[in-house]
């Protein structure tokens, strides 16, 4: 089988994450590492669905989080997970 | 009960992939193109700034760049589009099990039972389009019709992300003026055909003498004829029974010319040894082998004919091939792809007659051979073992089929059979 291409996109930022996995399936992400190092507390995931994100270029489950007082979306795609770069454009 | 058909098309669908991939080209005219190097350097898909400049698929890339310099052209990347079609197809499935696909971004659903669930055909149509939009992030164009052909016919219509309805109420007002050429199966042939006896739209193929068209088309012109009208019946294949395989097949457009027969040899030893290791995998044994050859004017034939014996082991598949090349092919023009493929499947456990004239013994030697390659190959890689005439040339052997997934598109019936 062909491997798949990855694409690169500076808005595009996959991050690591620390989830809850339950024993009937599915996660609950928990904690978000930006790329600057710090650590972000997920307060309440608001909503789960899939999406595409056209800012960031890609599609995955996307996931509405409450970090802080800010809503942001954390998209699952297969095993990775990414975020949209704020601000730009 | 008249059915309620949709016809789903992801516009564009290879471009709008690495679109949404890619957002710095989103802008931009775009074509995702085969390899140059390997010859496959023509245009497969591309976006609606590319479709401006005239930009049309199957050019080639020369040609492509003539017509728009600016034009941004990527490879592609057919993973991804396979996920993305996996992922409409999961999409469909929430409204019907019946669910054909024609290619990777087609599909037909009859969802004639779930009206009653989800609301009418069009409703369904613009959720399952909004859908698309928000969860794959491409678009797609949905055709509502009471059968399959106009359905299709529909999808055609309007682009990108629009529903078109077709229904028995109106397709002479909206189909009857489309252009001949644009009902499914009417290819250039025929179009021109249909020309020289008067007939340009639609509507003129559905008020021809059906007796008339079968006379001078055979019995594809009474078949045009009933799509023409409405009256296709064909049933949407369910999902599940799509998957059951008909044939295993593998063709390729070789890096260079195929000069004569040792070539040839060389390109259908590499074919019939991918087409025997994947009907083994699956299970089955082939009664008949087909070949495809097309020369560099793209000139193009098929001939078929029957294994001895129902069988699964290269040698087999492969002396077969070249026998049915040796005997068609009169080295007109050199060879730019060829393609061999085992049809008429039976399961590889059933029962067999043995025949008193063959050397049972050596068939099971090579069954063992095979397996044998088999399990070499999976564990350490397909070029790890392989025939010693793939040596002779390094650039046709080192070609493999098996893993270098060709994508064709469903025929619309199944085994090329008339309704």
């Amino acid at each position: 089988m062909m491997e798949e291409k990855h694409y690169c996109n500076p808005d595009k930022i996959y991050v690591s994450v620390k989830a809850v996995f339950y024993p009937d399936g599915g996660c609950k992400p928990t904690a978000v590492i930006w790329e600057d190092g710090r650590e972000y507390e997920i307060n309440r995931v608001t909503d789960i669905r899939r999406a595409a994100s056209l800012k960031a270029g890609g599609i995955g489950i996307r996931y509405t989080c409450r970090v802080g007082n800010r809503e942001v979306y954390l998209f699952l795609e297969e095993d990775r997970w990414f975020m949209e770069r704020k601000g730009t454009g | 009960m008249e059915r309620v058909i949709l016809h789903s098309d992801l516009n564009n669908f290879y471009a709008s992939v690495e679109c949404l991939h890619r957002p710095e080209i989103r802008n931009k005219a775009v074509a995702v193109c085969g390899d140059p190097a390997a010859r496959h350097g023509i245009v497969l898909a591309k976006n609606y700034l590319a479709k401006e400049s005239g930009i049309q698929t199957g050019e080639v890339i020369w040609q492509a760049q003539q017509k728009c310099p600016e034009l941004v052209v990527v490879p592609p990347n057919y993973p991804l589009y396979l996920k993305f079609s996996r992922l409409a197809r999961s999409i469909y499935a929430s409204y019907t099990d019946q669910v054909e696909a024609f290619g990777l971004d087609e599909a037909w659903l009859d969802v004639t039972g779930s009206t009653h669930i989800f609301g009418s055909g069009i409703e369904m149509a613009d959720e399952i389009r909004e859908r698309i939009k928000l969860e794959l992030g491409v678009s797609a164009s949905v055709g509502v019709s009471y059968n399959k052909i106009f359905a299709k016919l529909g999808s055609d219509m309007k682009k990108p992300d629009a529903t078109t309805i077709i229904s028995k109420d109106n397709f002479k007002q909206t189909a009857w003026p489309l252009p001949a050429s644009d009902l499914l199966y009417v290819g250039r042939a025929t179009c021109r055909k249909f020309a020289r006896w008067g007939i340009s739209t639609i509507g003129d193929i559905a008020e021809s003498d059906p007796l008339v068209l079968k006379a001078r088309l055979g019995k594809w012109g009474e078949v045009l004829w009933s799509f023409a009208n409405g009256y296709d019946r064909s049933p949407v294949v369910a999902m599940g029974e799509e998957s059951i395989i008909k044939s295993v097949g593998n063709s390729i457009t070789t890096p260079r010319d195929l000069e004569n027969n040792e070539d040839v040899l060389l390109i259908i030893y590499a074919l019939s040894e991918s087409v025997a290791a994947r009907l083994r995998e699956h299970g089955f044994k082939c009664r008949t082998v087909h070949i495809h050859v097309r020369d560099k004017n793209l000139f193009t034939f098929g001939v078929q004919g029957k294994l001895l014996r129902p069988g699964n082991i290269s040698n087999d598949i492969a002396e077969k091939a070249m026998a049915l090349f040796r005997s068609h092919y009169s080295w007109a023009h050199p060879i730019r792809s060829i393609g061999v493929r085992g049809c008429d499947l039976i399961a590889a456990d059933s029962h067999e007659q043995l025949s008193l004239f063959t050397d049972e013994e050596k068939r099971i030697k090579q069954e063992k051979i095979e397996a044998t390659l088999d399990t070499l190959r999976c564990r350490f890689g397909h070029f790890s073992v392989q025939r010693a005439v793939l040596l002779k040339d390094r650039e046709l052997g080192s070609i493999n089929p098996k893993e270098e997934h060709i994508i064709h598109p469903l025929a619309f019936f199944k085994g090329g059979k008339l309704p």
